[in-house]
Formats: C-alpha cells, sequence, structure tokens
C-alpha cells in the first residue's frame, strides 16, 4: 500500500480530508525567464493534480511549456510563483540538496538520449542512484541486478552501452530510474531515439509498471506514443489546453501477461 | 557517495584518458622528482660534509703562527712568531678544557724504499698527534712519548703510502730513507680519505717531533723549540668557543701582545668553518628547491586546465548525476578526488623517477645519497595539495552547474 493510499485511509474525516494531497499538485504554476531585455512566461499559472498510479501523457509543440514543466516535475527546477507539490512538499521551498535528495528518492528520470555512462557496466549504471543515496544500501548490487532482471536485461549485466542495443540501453536506463522505488517515472521523449519496434517494447515495458503500481509521466510529441497513456495533458502557450481522460492503446491491442513485472524480452 | 566510489570513479575517467593524464601531469612529475633528488643529494652532501668535520677531529682548535688577517698567513714580514714548546705547554697547563694537544710540523719529502720512491708529506708530530685527530692506529703501534724525548728515527705511515712503497706487504719493521735517513715503520695509520679540500690525508709519513726538527724539516727554517701547527683537543663537555679565547689570551699573555695590536698567531675552530661554508650549499639547495614549487605551480596549472576541459566534456555525465540524487558537493568531491588522484599519480611516476636519478647520482659520481620516507611523504603531500589547490576551480564549476543546462548540452 502506497503512502498515499494509507493517508487515504487515516484522512476520512472532513477536516482531514483538506490537507491530504494527491501525489502531484501544481497551483497556479509560473515559471518566467528574462532573455536579454524580454522576459518569456514558459508557464503561465498551470493548476494539475496527478494522483498516485496515473499514467499521463504531456504533449505539446516546443515552446508550449511541456519541457519547463518536465523540469519542474523532475524537481530539477523551481518555479517563478506558485507552488508545486511533489509527494506532499513544496518544491519551490527546498534547498539544492533537498532538491537533489527529492529527485533521488521520488523521481526516476528517463531520456530520450538513454543518458548513460560511457565505459561503464549495465550494473553500474543502474546502482549510480543508490550511490547517491544516505545511506547508500549495502546491497545495492543485489538491487541493480533484479531490476535489470526486471526490464529483461538478466544476461548484460557487464556490458558496456556500446555492447547494447538502443532499446537495451533505454532499458538499462530505465532500470536505473526505477532502482530507487521512485514514485514517478518521468521520461522525456523516451523513445524519440528508437525505430517503432522497439518503442512499443519499451510503451509495454511501462504499461507494466504502471500496472504494478508506479505512476508514469511521459512528455511527447508523438501522438502514437501518448496513445498508451490513460490521461493526456496538452500545453500550448504555458497553459494546459487540453487534459483528457483516454482508453490506453494497450487495452485495445493483446498485452502479453506480465508476471513479477516481468516484461518478455 | 563515499569516497571510495568517487576514487573508482576518478580512476575510471583516468584510465580512459591515459596519455592525456599522463601528459598533464608531467610538471607534478618533474617537480616532485626534482625535489626528491634535491633533497636526497643535499642530505647527501651535509652527511658527507658531517664525516669531513669528524675526520677533521671532533672537538679540536688548530693553532697557527702568524696573524689571523689572510687564512692564517701574516700581512706584514717578519712578524711571524713560530709556535714554540713553550707555547704549546703554557696552553696544555693553563687552558682547562684541554684534553690533549700536539704539534705538527711538515715538510715535503721523498720516501725511499728499496727502488721505489714517493713523495709525501712528512710531518714531526707529538705523541698525542694521533688522538687529537681522532687517527686510529690501524696496525703496529703509535709514537710514544719516549720515541719524542730520545728523537726515535720510527715513522708511521698512510695507506697511500703504503700502496706505492709496500705493493700488499706487510710494512711493519721494514726500513724506509726519508731524505737518506734510515726510518722504521712501527705503524699503520688507519684510512683518513680526502680532507674537505680534496688533499689525500693518506698520503702522509708521521715521525717524532723531535726526529722532524733535527734531521728532517729544512735546518736553516726551525729554531729550536719550534713545532709548526699546534693541534688541541677539547673536552667535549666544556665549550669550545670559551677554549679558544683561553688560549688566545694565554698566547697573547706569552707574547706580550699590546691590547690594540694584531695577534701574532691564530685559533681556529675549522669544524665551524666547515660547517659556515655548507651554509652556501644550503642556500643553494633552497634555490633549487624554489624552482621545484615553481614547477609544481606550473603543474598545478595544467591540471586545472585539463580538469577545466574534462568539466565541459563530462557536462551531460554532471547533469545526469544531478538529476538521479548527485548534490553538488558529490559532484565537487568528485572531481577534486579525479584532481588529486592525478597529481597522486604524478607524484608517484615523478617518486619513481626521483629515486632512480639519486641512486644514479649515487653511483655515477660515487657522491653518497639518501631518500629518506619524509621527503617522499612530503612530496606526495605537495602533490596531493596542488591537486587540491588548482583542482578545486573546475570542480566548483562542475558543481555549479544547472542540471537542466547540463543535460541539455551536447
Amino acid at each position: 500500500m502506497s503512502r498515499d493510499q494509507l493517508a487515504a485511509v487515516a484522512n476520512t474525516g472532513p477536516a482531514a480530508k483538506a490537507t491530504a494531497l494527491p501525489l502531484l499538485r501544481a497551483v497556479d504554476l509560473k515559471k518566467a525567464y528574462v532573455m536579454g531585455e524580454e522576459t518569456v512566461h514558459a508557464l503561465d499559472g498551470v493548476s494539475l493534480d496527478i494522483a498516485s498510479g496515473e499514467f499521463v501523457a504531456i504533449m505539446g509543440p516546443s515552446g508550449s511549456g511541456k519541457s519547463t514543466m518536465m523540469n519542474l516535475i523532475g524537481a530539477l527546477d523551481v518555479p517563478t510563483s506558485g507552488q508545486l507539490f511533489i509527494d506532499g512538499r513544496d518544491i519551490g521551498t527546498l534547498g539544492t540538496d533537498d532538491l537533489a535528495e527529492l529527485r533521488n528518492r521520488k523521481i526516476g528520470f528517463v531520456f530520450q538520449q538513454f543518458n548513460l555512462l560511457p565505459r561503464t557496466s549495465a550494473l553500474h549504471q543502474v546502482m549510480l542512484p543508490l550511490s547517491y543515496a544516505s545511506p547508500p544500501p549495502q546491497d545495492a548490487a543485489q538491487i541493480a541486478r533484479k531490476r535489470l532482471e526486471q526490464v529483461g536485461l538478466g544476461n548484460r549485466l557487464g556490458h558496456h552501452p556500446r555492447q547494447l542495443s538502443g532499446g537495451q540501453q533505454q532499458r538499462v536506463a530505465i532500470a536505473r530510474a526505477l532502482v530507487n522505488n521512485p514514485k514517478i517515472l518521468l521520461a522525456d521523449e523516451p523513445t524519440g531515439a528508437l525505430d517503432s519496434k522497439t518503442s512499443d517494447e519499451i510503451m509495454r515495458l511501462f504499461t507494466g509498471l504502471n500496472r504494478q503500481g508506479i505512476t508514469v509521466i511521459l512528455v511527447t510529441h508523438e501522438g502514437e506514443i501518448a496513445a498508451w497513456a490513460r490521461r493526456r495533458i496538452v500545453f500550448r502557450d504555458g497553459h494546459i489546453i487540453e487534459d483528457v481522460r483516454q482508453v490506453p492503446a494497450w487495452e485495445k491491442v493483446e498485452v502479453p501477461a506480465i508476471a513479477d513485472g516481468g516484461m518478455p524480452v | 557517495m563515499s569516497l571510495v566510489d568517487s576514487f573508482k570513479i576518478a580512476l575510471n575517467a583516468l584510465r580512459t584518458n591515459l596519455m592525456r593524464a599522463i601528459l598533464t601531469t608531467l610538471g607534478i612529475v618533474i617537480g616532485v622528482a626534482s625535489v626528491i633528488i634535491l633533497v636526497s643529494v643535499g642530505n647527501g652532501a651535509s652527511r658527507e660534509v658531517d664525516k669531513q668535520i669528524n675526520s677533521l677531529g671532533t672537538n679540536m682548535l688548530v693553532i697557527f703562527a702568524g696573524s689571523s688577517r689572510v687564512m692564517g698567513r701574516s700581512a706584514g714580514a717578519g712578524s711571524d712568531i713560530p709556535l714554540s714548546e713553550g707555547d704549546m705547554q703554557a696552553v696544555r697547563d693553563k687552558v682547562s678544557g684541554v684534553t690533549a694537544i700536539a704539534g705538527q710540523l711538515s715538510d715535503a719529502a721523498a720516501v725511499v724504499r728499496g727502488s721505489a720512491n714517493w713523495m709525501t708529506t712528512v710531518s714531526g708530530v707529538h705523541a698525542d698527534y694521533t688522538l687529537v685527530r681522532d687517527w686510529p692506529i690501524e696496525s703496529g703501534r703509535d709514537i710514544g712519548p719516549s720515541d719524542v724525548r730520545s728523537a726515535a728515527r720510527v715513522a708511521l705511515i698512510g695507506k697511500t703510502v703504503v700502496k706505492e712503497l709496500f705493493a700488499g706487504e706487510d710494512p711493519t719493521g721494514a726500513t724506509i730513507r726519508i731524505k737518506n735517513v734510515p726510518f722504521q715503520v712501527v705503524g699503520v695509520l688507519s684510512r683518513k680519505g680526502q680532507s674537505s679540500m680534496g688533499r689525500d690525508q693518506d698520503d702522509a709519513v708521521l715521525i717524532p717531533m723531535t726526529t722532524a726538527r733535527n734531521r728532517i724539516v729544512g735546518k736553516s727554517d726551525v729554531q729550536n723549540d719550534q713545532v709548526g701547527n699546534v693541534y688541541a683537543k677539547i673536552d667535549s663537555s666544556a665549550d669550545i668557543a670559551v677554549a679558544q679565547e683561553e688560549i688566545e689570551s694565554v698566547l697573547r699573555q706569552r707574547r706580550r701582545t699590546g691590547a690594540n695590536a694584531e695577534d701574532s698567531f691564530s685559533v681556529r675552530n675549522l669544524a665551524e668553518m666547515m660547517r659556515a661554508r655548507t651554509e652556501v650549499l644550503s642556500t643553494l639547495s633552497y634555490l633549487l628547491g624554489a624552482t621545484s614549487a615553481i614547477s609544481l605551480i606550473v603543474g598545478g596549472i595544467g591540471i586545472m586546465n585539463i580538469m577545466l576541459v574534462s568539466v565541459t566534456e563530462r557536462t551531460r555525465e554532471i547533469g545526469l548525476r544531478m538529476a538521479v540524487g548527485g548534490r553538488r558537493r558529490d559532484i565537487l568531491t568528485q572531481f577534486l578526488v579525479e584532481a588529486v588522484t592525478l597529481c597522486l599519480l604524478g607524484g608517484l611516476i615523478g617518486a619513481i623517477i626521483g629515486v632512480a636519478a639519486a641512486a644514479a647520482i649515487a653511483f655515477a659520481a660515487d657522491w653518497p645519497v639518501s631518500v629518506s620516507p619524509q621527503i617522499l611523504a612530503m612530496s606526495m603531500g605537495a602533490a596531493a595539495a596542488t591537486g587540491i589547490i588548482f583542482g578545486y576551480f573546475p570542480a566548483r564549476r562542475a558543481a555549479q552547474l544547472n542540471p537542466i543546462d547540463a543535460l541539455r548540452s551536447e
């Protein structure tokens, strides 16, 4: 049972209900950049709730504010004004060390370009976030190995990025994102560098992980990829112009049985 | 992130650019190597000087005839009053710290044995001479008081003379001729080596003072009781400077030197003078030490440069590390550890080169060289400090990166 579910059970009274926050809540969120003489309002008053366990696709053309939103959700940046609560903590009030810790414990990042370290084995890639945990777990290698098995790379532990295909590299990155048991899996164009077949595999993997309870937030401009999500949020000019629930693609196609979170290779 | 992890990352990063790493540390290599060579050779040199000071005789004062103005030679002609038996006697009796005293009256002379002959320095000495000079007899016997009293024709010979005239034979009991006077060799002096001036001290023959005055040293120059230079051994518990003053005052009294008049003799503490000379040596080594410090600074700038390059090259990696939870101080530590590791690598190479070069110098120049563990530790410490000082700026730049920009960089 997640903390939010626990909180939902505990907070049954009407007074308590007001303080119970969803996993993610944005309140009149604004982010402005000063570029020369001009001030660019990348986010211009966004309010949004994302509950634990959702599978959300954030869409929008470039300059729409979706990347800015992603940076804020990823606690890589702080808002100019407004509030963004991640698992109950207002990121605007946190210092750089606290933000780093929040990223480490609550958020798993998946990038378009994978961002794996060169000349480093898959096992060590996945162990990286554990080394920044305080205190670092004693059995980091064991935990990392399990995560790699979970993404179907149990037989590639010692492989370096160069020895892996794009899809395999992205799986290593996903295992890395998962290794600290984050609340949110935040994926920025995760299939942007992959062919359609591999993209499909990666999206199945996300779907499987989401079914186990992890919140998946996907930033993409591809409708095909966004179709895997249960909710679609579209940004334009710093505002949300569309926020709809949808039947995800995987319910329309046949999804293989997922045992113990493992994905078919 | 633990330091061990940071160190592993640093080693991995250096390994991928091994050639660059080695070239970068060249300044550190040179700095550390030169420090080690310098100090090792310098230590060896001062040890050699100590040995020479000991070979002069420890706690010893030398009294020369003549003014002290110009290296024991009087400035004005005729002011040379030789030291006499009476002067020596007075110093022995009146100066409290003197434990032994002996004169040395030297002249160059050819020494002949059979068909072999050898030009050497023949010195008439008193019985305590070998004691005062810390010059033990290796075999046979010393010149005794009775030899001096009776002006016996006996001789002690140095190692070089043994080599030249006896070629491996035992010289004890043999007869040699000095200025056509036959002498019996009664003993051999132990090896004393080179003097600080590079003179072979073993190229010497010692005979009783009286015999020398009567038969060997040019008779016209020698007054009846002249003793040449006088060597006085001072008790190790006594203050050698006080003894020096006492000797001066005793001799001034004996010679009735006026209060403002120039002394007709000089008293020298040779060991002191030699130490003073080594001061020059150490000044020189400070200068060379400064050179290696400059080399470390130049090396440090090289480290700083390459670390800045490394930070630029690995901007995305830094962004990723921040995204997965690396704090600013984790990034700072990682790059500092890398800079220090780089410097220690250079230090290690420098230490190996330094020790090897010191050993080569010791071998080639026959010059004693001593590499102390302290200097190894100190130079490695200096290398590590260079890494911290010059690695800090690039590391801070890495730590101050904005994770979003860093992740987006190419």
